[in-house]
């Protein structure tokens, strides 16, 4: 069913996708502050059902990319995206129907709403990540045969370049990158251009709005008095995702953080307000593994969020400082993100980490 | 001696310090001016203490003034914004996503330029003389009385800010202008935020800091005069002139930081209790906790570091009501000497149930005889449970925490919190804001790129924070006394040889000259 986006929905999706971000993705609210810009001066979003979407329909992945520390900081013209979709179109010789956001976690949930706004195209709720990953041959799309090229990518400057590298993703995510950083460290991409069977097929579905509605369940659970961490758990167990649980609730002892190559690495160590039990988190862009000493939490692609411990408010890698007290939350993956061709695209091995994928739900918390 | 003066919106507090004796402390009201507060504050300081003006040593104050005209929304400046960073940043204009009610006080122009710079260094784009005239004509034409400038990068390279503050010096020579990179770190928006807060106060800030220096030498006092920062050090007059924005958190600053001098106690919840609220906060190894999320002050997103205080709506002067028993939020403020029962009035406030109970004698004591004792036993039993609660969500730890009570209506907080712990209630406690104020520290700050080679981290850290004791040290502060407070990195990926900014800020107790 097609939903139109409400200005009082953005902040709750907001607050679901960058909980759905895992730590990266960038911070929501530059977008939350974009979308909402284009609402109030009228234009209007709508969300549509993958089901919806006609099988010959031409469907355009729309995102950033780049170091979310960038964008605070040089915060975009708001063409961009734009740009990069009609140079798409015009590299295709055919307009887009529809957009689907590549990635569902952080600020990529917001920039397919402003490409819709500004073009009046519908946006397919649904994306290929599920929640954040770093890089652009870490979707769906890709792992079940669809390509990301041709991409286009476009700067602050409508400086515009495509690049066509056929079926080989990992090339397109090279090259890209390395134009993101000369571009200054972020651009804004058109990409996946696919057809409306290939998204029924390969997307994740109906992940925007469970953004939307994991952030209303966190917001409504603190006006009620609720536990949030309970509401999100309870929320999550009939829909696809199944699993939420709470790791460890404490406080922020150490953060070291470097950018590099257009990534923020970096670790985390939580510790119980007791002492007893310290977490580690490791990260690039998003949090890839919780550890407790040398046993397993939590490891990608399941998802692991840091949370304010009482507000349930999601932290960001960047906002994630000394004293803070919070919870760390790991979500499970849908199935579609835990087959065998998955797992090798963006599961543990895929980000250099020397052991197998063990689903959250099996590892236990204590 | 130093005197520290506490200016709140209601009360105006002062003390009397030697070493680490209190001499004397007074109240007395705030007016509406603030200066003739001060000069009545010390003259009934004078009274008190019978000291020799002339043996004062330093005048230090803390003030809630500035973010009290913020939150207000008034004697702000009308104020443009102009922002270098074109092509980029044109989707969010300066004052996106603030209150509309705030825009309109200061009456609120944005001006998007060219200039800025790329992380690596890089100009986005040069800086345009032509559109700096432009916009100040603008700003001529539309009455602007203060200008904020804000660039994209600029901690990373301030070059964009500082030449267009030159030309539009030369173009408007009388309009104060702040820059960005003096007043907030990274995060584009958030800086320029309080870049335009800062620059809104300028006028405001001008006539209380000339006001303040005409009380104090008009009092007889010839020492030098400080205000109380957000981190709980101390800046002079003409730099608090400049930069009213760094006072913003500096009143639960002082409260917490009075109240680990008062108790001796360096690790504990403070619960600062007044005339309409109570403030939670806690102190860690002697200084405030941080927020750990963004700061919102009056709606509008900045990155200050302030302390992380909740606030619960109970004070002296809160309504008290039965059935079921609540008290709060709502206060009867500066009119309880009329309409407290106590003082002959119709309104049941908390501060009658303390009179009451005993624990506290003001006004009339006759006027509460008549109410029920096991009203006042609940009232206090829902007080105790309602602090009991915010203590619980601040502590930092799940050990039991001392509590520290402090400020005039701190005689609500029962002796033993249910489910927290016993309650220190330190000798001088009601002006524990003044006492923090007195006591407040100076500051050594680094700010630097390094270049980081792999494994150097943790000896380039050190060495920034050797850099800044020597210059807390230098500033005039006890050596031993000296703390680590800040440390802030940021590193800079694409430029060769991992380039990081790193800031470090220690701080340590003024030592005063004889």
């Amino acid at each position: 069913m097609a939903i139109t986006l409400q200005l009082d929905d953005l902040p709750d999706l907001a607050r679901g996708a960058a909980l759905l971000g895992t730590g990266g993705g960038g911070d929501p609210y530059i977008g939350l502050l974009l979308v909402s810009a284009e609402l109030e001066r009228g234009r209007t979003i709508t969300l549509i059902d993958p089901d919806e979407v006609d099988d010959d329909a031409l469907v355009v992945a729309s995102a950033f990319m780049g170091a979310p520390t960038v964008v605070i900081e040089k915060i975009p013209g708001g063409d961009e995206p734009v740009i990069a979709l009609r140079r798409l179109e015009q590299h295709l010789g055919r307009a887009a129907d529809a957009i689907i956001p590549m990635e569902c976690g952080g600020l990529n949930s917001m920039v397919p709403l402003l490409v819709a706004a500004r073009t009046g195209l519908p946006v397919v709720d649904g994306d290929g990540m599920g929640r954040a990953f770093p890089e652009l041959q870490m979707e769906t799309f890709g792992v079940y045969g669809v390509s990301g090229s041709p991409i286009a990518i476009c700067n602050e400057r409508k400086h515009v370049t495509v690049i066509d590298t056929g079926p080989d993703n990992h090339s397109m995510e090279w090259y890209a990158r390395g134009t993101t950083i000369r571009m200054g460290g972020v651009s804004y991409i058109a990409e996946y251009p696919m057809t409306g069977a290939q998204v029924k097929r390969t997307a994740i579905p109906r992940t925007m709005s469970l953004a939307l509605r994991l952030g209303r369940v966190i917001r409504e659970a603190r006006e009620q008095h609720r536990d949030p961490f309970e509401a999100l758990t309870e929320c999550l167990s009939d829909t696809i995702y199944q699993h939420g649980r709470v790791l460890l609730e404490g406080k922020v002892v150490d953060v070291e953080r470097r950018s590099a190559d257009g990534f923020v690495r970096g670790t985390a160590r939580i510790s119980t307000f007791d002492g007893s039990r310290t977490v580690e988190l490791t990260f690039q862009n998003e949090h890839l593994v919780a550890r407790d000493g040398k046993r397993l939490l939590a490891i990608v692609p399941d998802l692991i969020s840091v949370l304010d411990a009482e507000s349930a408010a999601p932290i960001t890698t960047e906002a994630l400082r000394y004293g803070q007290r919070v919870r760390i939350f790991a979500i499970s993956t849908p199935p579609i993100m835990r087959t065998p061709e998955a797992l090798e695209v963006f599961g543990p091995r895929a980000f250099g980490l020397d052991e197998d994928w063990t689903p959250v739900e099996e590892l236990s918390t204590v | 001696m130093r005197i520290g003066i506490d200016v709140g919106g209601t009360n105006t507090d002062a003390v009397l310090i030697d070493g680490s004796t209190v001499l004397a402390e007074i109240k007395t009201a705030t007016t509406e001016d603030v200066t003739s507060g001060i000069a009545a504050a010390l003259a009934a300081l004078q009274a008190a203490a019978g000291h020799d003006p002339a043996s004062v040593q330093g005048v230090m104050i803390g003030t809630t003034h500035f973010i009290n005209a913020i939150i207000e929304g008034r004697n702000l400046a009308p104020t443009a914004a102009i922002r270098l960073g074109l092509p980029a940043t044109e989707a969010l204009p300066p004052m996106s996503g603030w209150p509309a009610r705030l825009v309109t006080a200061i009456k609120g122009r944005g001006y998007l330029c060219h200039g800025g710079h790329e992380i690596d260094g890089r100009m986005i784009s040069r800086l345009r003389r032509d559109e700096l005239e432009r916009a100040s004509e603008d700003i001529v034409a539309h009455g602007v009385r203060a200008i904020a400038i804000s660039s994209v990068y600029s901690p990373v390279n301030a070059e964009c800010e500082l030449e267009a503050a030159e030309i539009l010096r030369g173009l408007l020579p009388d309009v104060p202008i702040s820059v960005s990179h003096q007043i907030g770190r990274m995060g584009l928006l958030e800086r320029e935020n309080a870049t335009i807060i800062n620059a809104c106060l300028s006028g405001l800030a001008t006539h209380i800091c000339r006001g303040l220096a005409d009380a104090v030498s008009a009092a007889g006092i010839d020492a030098p005069l400080f205000l109380s920062q957000n981190d709980g050090t101390l800046m002079d007059v003409e730099h608090a002139r400049r930069y009213p924005v760094a006072t913003f958190a500096s009143g639960p600053t002082n409260s917490m930081r009075g109240a680990a001098f008062l108790s001796g106690l360096r690790d504990c919840a403070v619960v600062d209790v007044g005339g309409t609220t109570t403030d939670v906060g806690m102190l860690r190894h002697g200084f405030p906790h941080e927020a750990s999320t963004e700061v919102s002050v009056s709606g509008i997103r900045t990155n200050f570091r302030m302390p992380d205080v909740l606030s619960v709506g109970i004070g002296g002067g809160s309504r008290v009501r039965e059935d079921p028993v609540t008290v709060g939020p709502d206060s009867v403020g500066f009119r309880l000497t009329e309409d407290a029962l106590v003082f002959g009035g119709r309104t049941l406030t908390a501060t009658d149930i303390a009179v009451a109970a005993g624990i506290a004698d003001i006004g009339d004591r006759s006027l509460v005889r008549g109410l029920d004792r096991s009203l006042v036993e609940a009232v206090l039993a829902r007080i105790g449970a309602d602090i009991s609660a915010v203590v619980d969500r601040v502590r930092t730890s799940a050990q039991a925490t001392p509590v520290v009570a402090v400020g005039g209506g701190s005689i609500l907080v029962p002796d033993d919190l249910p489910g927290v712990g016993a309650v220190h209630r330190p000798e001088h406690h009601a002006t524990a804001n003044a006492i923090g104020a007195a006591i407040a520290q100076v500051g050594g700050e680094v700010d630097r790129m390094y270049s980081m080679a792999p494994g150097e981290r943790e000896r380039l850290l050190d060495e920034a924070k050797q850099e800044a004791v020597d210059k807390a040290v230098a500033a005039g502060a006890k050596p031993d006394s000296v703390q680590i407070v800040d440390v802030d990195e940021v590193p800079l990926a694409y430029l060769p040889g991992n380039a990081t900014r790193i800031r470090v800020k220690a701080v340590g107790d003024l030592v005063l000259a004889d």
